[in-house]
């Protein structure tokens, strides 16, 4: 393996290109894969092709007024990118979000989850070449945007927070949907298990790939169920509880190297299933107690937070979303940084990806959640 | 929160040897470092047992035109004592310059790029400093508070023609009065004068 991966005036180096458009890479985003024969010396991502200047449109907008650009900066993460902001201005506003809409708050979000999930799923299994499950699973997310859209109006971009709770109330009927859903969805986990994740031919693609230890993880700033696959036990939902979270009973799923060594692909592909189902135990637990009350806090219609800076973050799907906030005390926003799982992710593919088989690339590109938007803003 | 920032921050300035400038405001309190012992207080906070900040949550700059500076800005935390830490530096906004903590925390690698491409600060140390989100042969630093949109870029236009510029940067502090009602009469105009060329081609 040493000697392939040095450079000697016999064995020369050729270098592909891999992207901006290839079905693989999950949006624009392009790798320069330097390879010897069928194996990679690195891949260095090249990102910034969905790059829309989130961050400078924040310092234009009032606060109120940048909630519906925070649906775009990941289209299957919505919820989490609103509530990273909304939380964000509250805690700059000392604002109090009243009981009902904290829970509406985490029953979204966990809903959220599920479908992000099911698409990551998906991809991965589409990716090492298996067409079916991706259909499934999109079949069962069709479900969640139906739900979603009868909530808010959208199917992607909820824009369903606000600054102090919720737009909109649940419906009863609504309410009953969603345990229809959770009763439907439940088996078809388990069916997901028996038909794909224990497939022989997934095992071989994931498993001992590309591993990644708890100290590159951590060192690189992993986050979310990449970081758990390394073996870290940190969730920010149980370990620095927000919203209605210290009233929820959940596992925090960690990689334990089933099917290989702790951290490799296969790990990163399990946590995720195993999260849809504590998922969907959250979700029972929020229909079971949810609260009477008011969906949203009294906020003036133009917030001036005092002067200030707050970093807030949330466990979005694809771990950590932060947002750092710094107000000067008029009504728009001084500045403002988004902090992603997949900007993390995307890093450090450059240092995994030596020595790694070319296609393999793919299964790391897939399980590590790298969503192009997120990372670009 | 803030007491235990203040306890955490106290033991870095022990360790450093400095007397740090501890900044109470709304939300989060911040420390800040001098630009000269940016390196070694991250190693500082990284290393020390009590300290052990081994995750860098993130890292970005704050232009401050009134004060003539860009900070650099960086949040940390530890898992192992579920503690965070935020630290500001000062780098001189005419010459921005600061160490890299690249070789402290490998995230820091791609943090700092995105810096350097939106701010244009320099971090000495860097292995692969290069414009990240933008194209590397763009023009500015966008999220400078005076920048100001190139007019094109590789000769396509960044305005679509009869559309008004957007203002970006100062200007944004103090918004010139509406014109609606003279606006809508100098459209036609406007569109014929200045922008000869491209009304003609639309025209054909």
């Amino acid at each position: 393996m040493t000697e392939v991966l040095q450079s000697t005036p016999d064995r020369e180096e050729l270098i592909l290109n891999m992207g901006p458009h290839h079905p693989s890479t999950h949006g624009v985003l392009r790798f320069i894969v330097h390879t010897d024969g069928e194996i990679m010396r690195k891949a260095v991502p090249d990102v910034g092709y969905l790059h829309r200047g989130l961050e400078k449109i924040a310092e234009l907008q009032t606060y109120p007024g940048y909630m519906p650009f925070t649906d775009r900066i990941n289209y299957l993460e919505v919820m989490f990118t609103n509530m990273a902001y909304a939380t964000a201005v509250e805690k700059l506003l000392g604002t109090e979000v009243p009981p009902r809409a904290e829970v509406l708050r985490v029953l979204v979000c966990e809903l959220n989850r599920i479908a992000s999930h099911q698409i990551t799923l998906g991809c991965i299994t589409m990716d090492l070449g298996a067409f079916t499950p991706f259909v499934h699973l999109l079949r069962e997310r069709e479900r969640i945007n139906d739900l979603m859209e009868a909530l808010c109006g959208n199917r992607l971009t909820f824009n369903y927070m606000r600054i102090g709770g919720v737009s909109q109330d649940v419906p009863d009927e609504w309410l009953k949907q969603l345990e229809a859903f959770l009763d439907h969805f439940e088996p078809v986990i388990d069916e997901f298990d028996s038909l794909i994740s224990y497939n022989e031919i997934l095992i071989k693609r994931m498993g001992e790939v590309a591993v990644i230890c708890a100290e590159d993880a951590v060192g690189f700033g992993l986050v979310g169920p990449n970081l758990r696959a390394s073996g870290v036990d940190w969730d920010v939902r149980r370990d620095l509880p927000y919203g209605a979270y210290p009233q929820m009973d959940f596992q925090v799923p960690v990689g334990m190297g089933e099917k290989g060594t702790v951290g490799d692909c296969f790990d990163r592909f399990i946590i995720r299933v195993e999260e849809m189902r504590q998922s969907c135990k959250i979700l029972r637990q929020c229909l079971a107690n949810l609260p009477e009350g008011d969906i949203k806090a009294k906020v003036p219609k133009m917030p001036r937070p005092p002067k200030g800076e707050v970093y807030s973050c949330v466990e979005g799907a694809r771990g950590e979303l932060g947002v750092y906030l710094i107000s000067d005390g008029t009504p728009k926003p001084y500045r403002l940084k988004w902090r992603t799982g997949s900007f993390a992710g995307l890093s450090i593919i450059e240092h995994i990806s030596r020595g790694l088989m070319i296609a393999d690339l793919v299964a790391v590109i897939a399980t590590l959640d790298v969503i192009a938007p997120e990372m670009d803003r | 929160m803030t007491t235990a920032s203040k306890e955490i921050c106290k033991k870095l300035a022990d360790k450093l040897g400095v007397v740090l400038d501890f900044r109470e405001e709304a939300g989060d309190p911040w420390a800040l470092i001098p630009a000269e012992r940016w390196k070694q207080a991250c190693l500082t906070a990284r290393d020390e047992p009590e300290l052990s900040f081994n995750f860098l949550r993130s890292l970005c700059g704050v232009d401050r035109p009134d004060d003539g500076v860009i900070e650099v800005v960086a949040h940390l935390f530890s898992y192992q004592h579920r503690h965070a830490l935020v630290i500001h530096t000062n780098t001189d906004r005419s010459a921005s310059r600061l160490e890299s903590v690249s070789s402290v925390w490998p995230a820091a690698i791609w943090h700092e790029r995105e810096t350097f491409d939106l701010f244009g600060v320099d971090f000495t140390g860097n292995p692969d400093l290069r414009r990240i989100l933008l194209p590397e042969d763009w023009v500015g630093h966008p999220l400078l508070k005076d920048y100001e949109e190139p007019d094109s870029y590789r000769g396509i236009p960044t305005t679509r023609p009869g559309y008004e510029k957007k203002k970006f940067g100062p200007q944004l502090k103090k918004p010139a009065p509406k014109k609606p009602a003279p606006k809508v009469e100098k459209k036609p105009e406007g569109g014929e004068a200045p922008k000869g060329t491209a009304g003609s081609a639309e025209q054909k």
